[in-house]
C-alpha cells in the first residue's frame, strides 16, 4: 500500500496574531514556521497506516526551499521519503491551483492508495484543498475523518465526525482522506530519526516535471484573489451579574437573558 | 539567534525538545514542584525518544548525536524545568559518558547499552554527608574479599537515588592514599545491603528526585570496577567535566526562559498609563538578561565544540558552569523584579526559576570552587595532565554506524 500525506508549512499558531494583514498578503510573514497542526495528524495517520497495512508513506508539499523544514519534520516522525513541488510559476496559486499541483505531484510520484491531509490549514483556513485534489484526480473524497476502520479489497472504511455523532462510510480506493484531530495523537520524532531527516536531500518536482504550463497555475490562473485582509475585531468580554431575590428568580432571569438577549439557546 | 556551530540537525533537535518541554513538562510542573513529585511517565517518554542516549554512538544503543546535542537537550529541558535536565546530567553526562570513556567493552555491553536505550536508569554517587567539594574526604569504603569488593558507607544529595537501576559509586579502596585511594564501581539496584531514600524539603528542583544511598556490606563483583584501582578520583573529575557542561547548558535555558517571560510580561503589563517595557530600568534588566544569554551561550557551546574535537576542556567547562549558573540566578532574580508581586507568587514561573537556579551555583562545583580553579589556571598553579583514557572525540561516521 502507498500512503501519501499532503502537508503545508504554516506559521506557528502562537505567532499567528503577530502577523499583520500586509505581511500576510505579501506572503512575507517573518515568523516561525511549522507543519500545519492539522496536517500533523495526517502525517501520524499516514505512518500508522503503514504500520498497520505495510507499504510506504510519502510526505508531499508545495512550496519554496524553506518548506523542506516541514517535510523533514514529517520524515523525522516516520515518513519514508518526501517530495517537494516547486516552481516560480506556482507562486500565488489559489486553492484550485494548489490542488492541481498536488494532484499532479501524486500522479507523477506513481499515484497512491490513500492520500491524507488535515481538514484545513491554520493560515488559509479554506479547508478545500482536499476536495480539489480528489476532484482533479477523480477519486473518492472522505472528509472529517476521525478513524480509519479498515482498508481491504480495494475499499476503505472510515468514521466521519458529524455535528451530532459519527457515521461509518466505505469508499473505493484510491481515496483522498482529510482528517480531524480526534483521529490520533501525533508522535514525537525520535532523535535517531531527527539525525537522519536533517541530512535528507528532498527531490523537487518543477512545473515542467509535472507537465504544467504557467497559465494553469500561480497568480495568473487564480480564480480567487485576496483583495483585502483585515484582522477580526477583538473579542468583547463582558461580565453580567444576574440579580434576583431567590435562586429561582435568578435562574429565570438567566434563562431569559441567554434566550432573548444573547440568543445562545 | 543562529550560531555558526549549529547544524540543521541541532536546530531540529532544539525545536523538538522545546516542543517536548512545552507540552510534557510545563503544563504539569507547578503541581509536580509543589508536591515534590518526580514524574516517571516523562522520563519514560524521554527514553523512547532517545534523550537518554543522545550523544552515545548507535552501536552502544544511543542516537549517535554529538556533544553540542547534549548541550541543546540540557538547555531546552531546563527551559521547561530543572528536574529533567538533572536527569540528563546524571544519567547521560555523569554516568553513561564515564562508562563510554573509561569502561571495558564488556562493561559497555552490560551497562551502557541498556542505559542509552532508556531501559535502565543511571545515577552518580560521589557526594557524602560529610564530603561535597572535598572529594578526597569521602568515607565510603570498598574492601576486596576474593572476587568481590565489600562496600560500606553513605551517599547524600544523589540525583535519581530512588529512581536509578544503576549506580556509579566512588569509594576508598586505600584510605591512606588520599585521592589516589579512591576507586569507581558500577552497582546494580538489588545488590544486598543497598538501600535508597528520597530527600524532601529542597528549595528548588523539587520535581527532581534527590536522595541518599546506604551500603551495608554490599558485595560488588571485582569486574564491576570502572577503570583501575585508585583511578576513581580521575574518573569522578572527568565525569564532572561532562556533568558541569550539562548544568551550564541548563542554566542557559533558565536565562532564556527568564528573558522570554520578562519580555512578554513587560509588554502587556501597564503602569502609569503605559507598558512597563517602556521604562528604562525595566529595559536595563532585560538588556542584562540578553547579555548573559549571549555570553553564557558562547561559553557553553564553545566547551561543547571542544568536546567534539576531543580537546580537554576542564577549564573551559568550569568557567562556563560558573558564569552560566550565576547568570541564571541573576536573570531569574531580575525576572521576578520585572513581574513585581506576581513574580513573587507561583502563579508565574519565575519564582521557580530562582529557586531552581540556586541549586546549580552549589552542586557540581560551587561558584567558590570554580573561582579558585580559574585563579589556579591563570596563575599557572594548575595544569591538566593527559588522562589514561580521554573522552572520545565526536566521530560522525563511527558514531552513527549501525551494527
Amino acid at each position: 500500500m502507498k500512503f501519501t500525506v499532503l502537508l503545508k508549512q504554516t506559521p506557528d499558531t502562537a505567532e499567528l496574531p503577530k502577523i499583520t494583514p500586509e505581511q500576510a498578503l505579501a506572503g512575507n510573514q517573518g515568523v516561525t514556521k511549522v507543519v500545519n497542526p492539522w496536517d500533523e495528524y495526517a502525517v501520524e495517520e499516514g505512518i500508522r497506516l503503514k504500520e498497520r497495512f505495510g507499504g510506504e508513506t510519502v510526505a508531499m508539499s508545495m512550496g519554496p526551499d524553506e518548506v523542506d523544514e516541514a517535510l523533514k519534520s514529517a520524515l523525522a516522525m516516520g515518513c519514508d521519503r518526501a517530495v517537494r513541488l516547486w516552481d516560480e510559476s506556482f507562486e500565488g496559486s489559489d486553492v484550485w491551483g494548489t490542488a492541481l499541483v498536488l494532484a499532479k505531484g501524486v500522479e507523477k510520484d506513481g499515484g497512491a492508495d490513500v492520500i491524507l491531509t488535515g481538514k484545513m490549514s491554520v493560515d488559509g483556513n479554506s479547508g478545500a484543498v482536499a476536495h480539489g485534489v480528489a476532484c482533479k484526480l477523480g477519486v473518492s473524497l472522505l472528509t472529517q475523518v476521525a478513524k480509519i476502520v479498515d482498508i481491504s479489497d480495494g475499499m476503505i472504511t472510515v468514521e466521519r465526525l458529524l455535528d451530532e455523532g459519527r457515521e461509518t462510510v466505505r469508499a473505493p480506493l484510491p481515496a483522498v482522506v482529510s482528517v480531524v484531530k480526534e483521529i490520533n495523537e501525533p508522535r514525537y520524532p525520535t532523535f535517531i530519526r531527527i539525525r537522519k531527516a536533517s541530512r535528507a536531500k528532498i527531490p523537487v518536482l518543477t512545473a515542467a516535471d509535472l507537465g504544467l504550463s504557467p497559465d494553469q497555475v500561480g497568480a495568473a490562473a487564480a480564480k480567487v484573489k485576496w483583495t483585502e485582509l483585515v484582522k477580526p475585531p477583538a473579542k468583547k468580554r463582558e461580565v453580567v451579574i444576574i440579580e434576583g431575590e431567590t435562586p429561582e428568580e435568578k435562574a429565570r432571569k438567566l434563562l431569559d437573558y441567554l434566550m432573548n438577549v444573547e440568543k445562545v439557546i | 539567534m543562529k550560531h555558526y556551530w549549529f547544524t540543521e540537525e541541532h536546530e531540529m533537535l532544539r525545536r523538538v525538545v522545546r516542543e517536548f518541554s512545552e507540552q510534557e513538562i510545563r503544563p504539569k510542573i507547578r503541581e509536580l514542584d509543589a508536591k515534590e513529585e518526580f514524574d516517571r511517565s516523562i522520563l519514560d517518554k524521554m527514553g523512547e525518544m532517545g534523550f537518554l542516549g543522545v550523544c552515545i554512538p548507535v552501536r552502544y544503543g544511543g542516537a549517535g548525536m554529538d556533544y553540542l546535542a547534549l548541550g541543546i537537550v540540557s538547555e531546552m529541558l531546563e527551559w521547561g524545568d530543572t528536574a529533567f535536565r538533572e536527569t540528563i546530567s546524571v544519567h547521560v553526562a555523569l554516568n553513561s559518558l564515564a562508562i563510554f570513556q573509561w569502561g571495558t567493552e564488556e562493561q559497555k555491553e552490560k551497562w551502557l547499552i541498556p542505559q542509552a536505550r532508556g531501559e535502565k536508569i543511571a545515577c552518580y554517587a560521589l557526594t557524602e554527608p560529610n564530603a561535597g567539594s572535598d572529594v578526597r574526604g569521602i568515607q565510603t569504603r570498598a574492601v576486596r574479599q576474593g572476587d568481590v569488593y565489600i562496600l560500606n558507607g553513605e551517599k547524600m544529595w544523589i540525583t535519581l537515588a530512588d529512581v536509578a537501576d544503576h549506580f556509579l559509586v566512588f569509594a576508598k579502596t586505600d584510605p591512606e592514599a588520599g585521592h589516589r585511594g579512591i576507586s569507581a564501581f558500577l552497582v546494580e539496584r538489588g545488590a544486598p545491603g543497598l538501600k535508597t531514600g528520597t530527600i524532601h524539603g529542597k528549595l528548588g528542583a523539587r520535581a527532581s528526585n534527590t536522595g541518599w544511598i546506604v551500603f551495608e556490606d554490599t558485595p560488588v563483583p571485582a569486574e564491576n570496577m570502572l577503570g583501575e584501582e585508585g583511578e576513581g578520583f580521575k574518573i569522578a573529575m572527568s565525569a564532572l567535566d561532562n556533568g558541569r557542561y550539562t548544568v551550564a547548558a541548563g542554566a542557559v535555558g533558565v536565562i532564556r526562559a527568564s528573558l522570554e517571560e520578562s519580555v512578554a510580561y513587560a509588554k502587556q503589563r501597564t503602569a502609569f498609563g503605559q507598558p512597563i517595557a517602556n521604562f528604562q530600568l525595566v529595559q536595563q534588566k532585560i538588556a542584562l538578561m540578553q547579555q548573559r544569554l549571549d555570553v553564557a551561550t558562547q561559553l557553553v557551546y564553545h566547551a561543547g565544540w571542544l568536546k567534539n574535537q576531543g580537546i580537554r576542556n576542564t577549564r573551559e567547562t568550569s568557567v562556563a558552569k560558573w558564569y552560566a549558573t550565576e547568570a541564571a540566578f541573576a536573570s531569574a532574580n531580575d525576572a521576578i523584579q520585572i513581574h513585581g508581586a506576581y513574580g513573587y507568587s507561583n502563579e508565574y514561573n519565575v519564582e521557580r526559576y530562582l529557586r531552581n537556579a540556586k541549586g546549580a551555583v552549589i552542586y557540581e562545583g560551587t561558584s567558590e570552587i570554580h573561582t579558585l580553579l580559574q585563579a589556579q589556571y591563570a596563575l599557572g598553579y594548575r595544569k591538566d595532565k593527559p588522562l589514561r583514557r580521554e573522552l572520545p572525540a565526536y566521530d560522525p561516521e563511527e558514531w552513527t554506524r549501525e551494527a
